[in-house]
């Protein structure tokens, strides 16, 4: 019998608890469980007996720790031979059952690093480590991929991926949440079923982390979203501590209760964690025997994700931000050009603090490496937003890039209804998964009728469902066209809308502002145009949030339409606001030098604009009343009178008026003091002293190459051997990082020895920092600007 | 909830004595409530039997270098490993302030900086009461005098750290999430002559951050 046919005819069980079973044996602390395949293979055995003595028909091998970070080449086991005899072992147990449906699960723990941005371990990097263990386990005769106790959801991706590119198993995945229903990197339950769907796993669940009656909450959510078979192995019940030993204190009689229930439920495959023994898993398979088994079925549900959250699509109108996108803005062009994360970072806070609930991510440039920096743009993005994102590229080999390493499941903008664009989405579609917008057009343009781009519409989901991809993945854009060259082109629109949905069941989305091209007072048309969209069932809009009237339209719908509970949603983001404040003329309100003082940016901008307004020239400006305050708040901050939070709210307040007056130079650049390379060193991930240096340098005009952290001494050699350079700042925290310190300082004196080093950081001391070689030790950001100006003799 | 004291996240970002007004207090009350928020406090810990050693100790059957940490544990029965995390969540929150916003990362920062250790200090309370006649001493962490750093990842492994709270080293031996703390804590059966924990017992005599120790 094959598993797949196993999985969608029978309820299935897995076996319990491994860890704590060999430590009963005597497994030391220190130990690592897999060494057992090799140095007792029979106590390993006899469990696997046991197991199946209790009925179970899933065998997890022992490999879960098996990887080569844990079992480097250079150590005293070899990888590849505790692999293979952990499923030869489990193998040898299966065949020696009489019963035609007992298999083995290769096992596949987390890695124990945690995963680039938050962590050191690259995803690619992940994926390899993964795909040296399934191939080893496939060859041994593993009959199905378990990936299991997860608890970031990207690493299970990482692992899914490498499961799927080195055999052709069946796989399970099983992720770990905690008491809040998360697991420990953010995701919810319907974030990584979207996740998991979308790569194409053949059952997925929880494990570990709690009991079975904790798991009842993350079990319901579970079979509310998942298409396919769940799995739910429990611990016997929570862990807690108990003079220094982790217990667990759930009985076989009260497990099987709970896991009767959990069948009941619907639940297709049961098993034990962490705790569970033999007789657990004999009492559950004695309760839950007799159960009628109910197969899974297509919830139908429409789902993107990220690292923490799921948007469901198909339900309330989602609202699709459209700011991160180059076309026609000089400033996002130049940020892009420039890398400077940070401007791209900010339009997107300001979308989500608007009410977007998806940003779309277009970086298309003639002259960029797009593939190269969509996924750069993306994944500084997924490092802080917890929003799901739309990959936007007509590019395939970008689109590819990002969906690999894409945190979650994305949406896709866009295929359309020609051969060539289908054939190079659809299958990337099928392997990484994503919700896909299909555009109504094809080989013969834009069709004039509603008819015609119905008919589109349904070449795009037949086609998609030729690649398995099911019909709830692809989301129709029926197109919006301008009602000033084509009068009836908003009610095409609107009638395609109605029938996509009608008589193709698709959702629907649409960008809306391009039906008033050309007209005055765009707004207008355009709410009213959304309203309607909205009316004949469209399910996404991609607009502009920071658009208050499109909001208001968007959530004043909801709010007639029953779709927002008491208008609760409508309150919150309208109750209580007041008249917005007259903006301050000249010779009103606070003095910029006070704004400063007193850190408001808010009020920095409105004084400067104000002074400009009254004649100031904008150099001026900075010479007479900028620097002037910062050195004021950077002398108080020296002499210990008033504190870093101050002394960053006025450098921040600066910066704000500085922006001002650079607008105001048009197009000139204020003059530059002098060039700064700042890094954190290979090795750090701390970067928060480096980044205030960096605000602080940048006030007092100097022009700072931030190279980030974690960076190569090669890559600060090269900065700093770039024209102009005098300077160079590193930083470290910690004494294992103050080694790359120094071997960054020796590469730059025997590359560039023009430039002076000043280097700061918590371990650091005046001596550690002469020691190391360096010019000067920094006590802090302030010490560090006064040493910028003594290298620029200013 | 645990929170961060305020005298802690003030002494962190430099304040000594004084304390801070007007819209740096705002901001500093804001933060520490969206640290506090953002926090997903988590620990761990195992006992193993201790052994003293000539150069060092052996905790169970690891054996640690260090004359720090056998005189730290000196006169102890055994010895817990501790490890504890804010978890991912703090480290988002600081990443998405410094972004722009570095007076608000500064608060972030130092405001998380006082919540872990508030943590450390709530579970060694619990734990000293599960070990009832018995006397807890005081946190000793890799890096703390010749407890080296590159102990981290054998001590996060011996916890089962990566898999219980999401506690993991990097590479270069640092913890991440960045939130964490990990520690060797003595048992002993006598309170011990008083330890000077933290601030007296490090060598970096100039720091912005010293607690007054004379």
């Amino acid at each position: 019998m094959k598993f797949l046919d196993a999985l969608h005819s029978q309820r299935l069980f897995f076996d319990g608890g491994t860890g704590t079973l060999l430590q009963a044996q005597g497994l030391k602390g220190g130990e690592l469980p897999e060494t057992w395949n090799l140095l007792h293979p029979e106590r390993i055995s006899a469990l696997h007996q046991a197991y199946l003595a209790a009925g179970s028909n899933i065998l997890c091998t022992n490999t879960f720790g098996a990887n080569a970070l844990k079992f480097p080449a250079s150590g005293e086991f070899d990888l590849e031979a505790l692999v293979a005899a952990g499923v030869r072992l489990a193998c040898e147990a299966r065949d020696a059952d009489p019963r035609p449906d007992v298999f083995v699960a290769l096992d596949l723990g987390p890695t124990g690093k945690l995963l680039k941005p938050m962590g050191d371990l690259d995803f690619e990097d992940a994926v390899a480590l993964y795909a040296q263990v399934v191939r080893i386990g496939a060859a041994a005769g593993a009959d199905l991929v378990l990936i299991e106790t997860m608890s970031d959801s990207y690493e299970a991706k990482a692992a899914v991926l490498a499961a799927k590119e080195n055999c052709d198993l069946p796989v399970v995945v099983t992720t770990v949440y905690g008491e809040n229903g998360k697991l420990l990197t953010g995701g919810t339950p319907a974030s990584t079923v979207a996740l998991l769907e979308g790569l194409g796993v053949d059952a997925l669940g929880v494990n570990c982390g709690l009991g079975p009656a904790q798991m009842l909450p993350i079990v319901k959510q579970l079979l509310e979203y998942a298409s396919v078979p769940l799995v739910v192995n429990p611990n016997a019940g929570l862990p807690h501590s108990q003079g220094g030993c982790t217990v667990f204190d759930v009985g076989p009689a009260e497990f099987a209760v709970h896991m009767g229930a959990i069948a009941d439920l619907g639940v297709q495959i049961l098993g034990g964690c962490c705790g569970t023994t033999p007789d657990h898993i004999k009492a559950a398979i004695d309760v839950c025997r007799d159960k009628p088994f109910t197969p899974a079925a297509d919830k139908g549900r429409t789902l993107v994700s990220s690292y923490a959250q799921a948007v469901e699509i198909g339900r309330a109108p989602v609202v699709i931000g459209e700011r991160i996108n180059p076309t026609g803005k000089k400033k996002f062009q130049q940020a892009l050009r420039e890398h400077n994360i940070e401007y791209l970072l900010n339009e997107a806070f300001a979308q989500e603090e608007a009410g977007a609930q998806v940003l779309d991510v277009n970086v298309g440039l003639p002259e960029i490496d797009e593939p190269v920096l969509l996924v750069e743009v993306m994944e500084a993005l997924q490092a802080v937003l917890p929003l799901p994102l739309q990959l936007d590229t007509s590019d395939p080999a970008a689109m590819e890039r990002a969906m690999r390493r894409y945190n979650g499941k994305p949406m896709l903008n866009s295929v359309s209804g020609k051969a060539e664009s289908m054939a190079a989405l659809f299958p990337l579609v099928k392997k990484y998964g994503g919700v896909v917008v299909g555009l109504a057009l094809d080989e013969n343009g834009i069709p004039p009728t509603a008819e015609g781009r119905v008919a589109i519409a349904r070449k795009i989901r037949d086609t998609a469902a030729r690649y398995g991809i099911p019909q709830k993945e692809i989301v129709i854009d029926p197109l919006t066209l301008t009602i000033s060259s084509e009068p009836d082109a908003a009610q095409v629109t609107l009638e395609a809308v109605r029938r996509v949905k009608e008589e193709l069941g698709l959702s629907t989305i649409l960008g809306v502002s391009n039906v008033s091209f050309g007209l005055p007072k765009r707004e207008l048309v355009n709410t009213a145009f959304f309203t309607l969209a909205l009316q004949n069932g469209l399910d996404c809009a991609i607009l502009n949030p920071n658009n208050s009237p499109m909001m208001g339209a968007w959530r004043s719908w909801q709010a007639l339409m029953g779709l927002d509970g008491q208008c609760g949603r409508y309150i919150a983001a309208y109750g209580g606001q007041e008249a917005p404040a007259a903006p301050i003329a000249a010779g009103d309100g606070p003095s910029l030098s006070e704004c400063v003082l007193r850190g408001s940016k808010e009020g920095a901008a409105q004084a400067a604009k104000a002074a400009l307004a009254a004649g100031k020239a904008p150099l001026e400006l900075v010479d007479t009343v900028l620097i002037p305050a910062l050195d004021h708040v950077g002398q108080g901050f020296e002499k210990g009178t008033l504190f870093l939070p101050q002394l960053l709210m006025s450098a921040e307040a600066a910066k704000a008026a500085f922006e001002i007056v650079q607008n105001a130079m048009s197009g000139e650049d204020r003059p530059k003091q002098g060039a700064v390379v700042l890094a954190t060193v290979k090795g750090d991930i701390h970067d928060i002293g480096k980044n205030i240096v960096k605000v602080l340098l940048e006030n007092y005009s100097f022009e700072v190459a931030d190279l980030g952290r974690d960076v190569a001494p090669e890559a600060i050699v090269e900065a700093a051997s770039r024209p102009g350079v005098k300077l160079v700042g590193l930083s470290a925290l910690m004494t294992t990082t103050v080694v790359s310190m120094e071997e960054t300082i020796r590469q730059l004196r025997s590359a560039c020895p023009q430039v002076k080093i000043v280097v700061g950081g918590a371990v650091l001391t005046p001596a550690y920092a002469d020691q190391i070689g360096a010019d000067c030790y920094a006590k802090d950001a302030m010490a560090t600007v006064r040493y910028a100006k003594e290298v620029y003799g200013l | 909830m645990i929170h961060a004291p305020q005298g802690e996240v003030l002494r962190y970002l430099g304040y000594g004595k004084h304390q801070p007004e007007g819209e740096s207090a705002a901001l500093i009350d804001g933060r520490v409530a969206a640290v506090e928020q953002a926090a997903d406090p988590r620990w761990t810990v195992v006992e193993l039997p201790l052994t003293l050693s000539p150069d060092g100790v052996a905790l169970g059957d690891w054996t640690i270098q260090s004359q720090k940490l056998r005189a730290h544990l000196e006169g102890c029965t055994s010895a817990l490993l501790f490890g504890a995390t804010l978890g991912i969540g703090v480290d988002r929150l600081i990443a998405r302030s410094a972004a722009g916003k570095v007076a608000q990362a500064a608060v972030d920062q130092a405001a998380a900086a006082a919540l872990i250790e508030a943590v450390c200090d709530d579970a060694c309370d619990q734990l000293a009461k599960q070990y009832p006649g018995k006397y807890l001493r005081p946190r000793f962490s890799p890096g703390y005098g010749d407890f080296p750093l590159s102990a981290q990842p054998e001590l996060l492994r011996r916890l089962d750290a990566p898999r219980k709270i999401g506690l993991t080293a990097t590479d270069s031996c640092l913890l991440a999430p960045v939130k964490s703390v990990t520690a060797v804590i003595g048992v002993a059966d006598t309170p011990g002559k008083c330890h000077a924990g933290g601030c007296a017992t490090c060598s970096k005599r100039n720091c912005t951050f010293r607690r007054d120790t004379t």
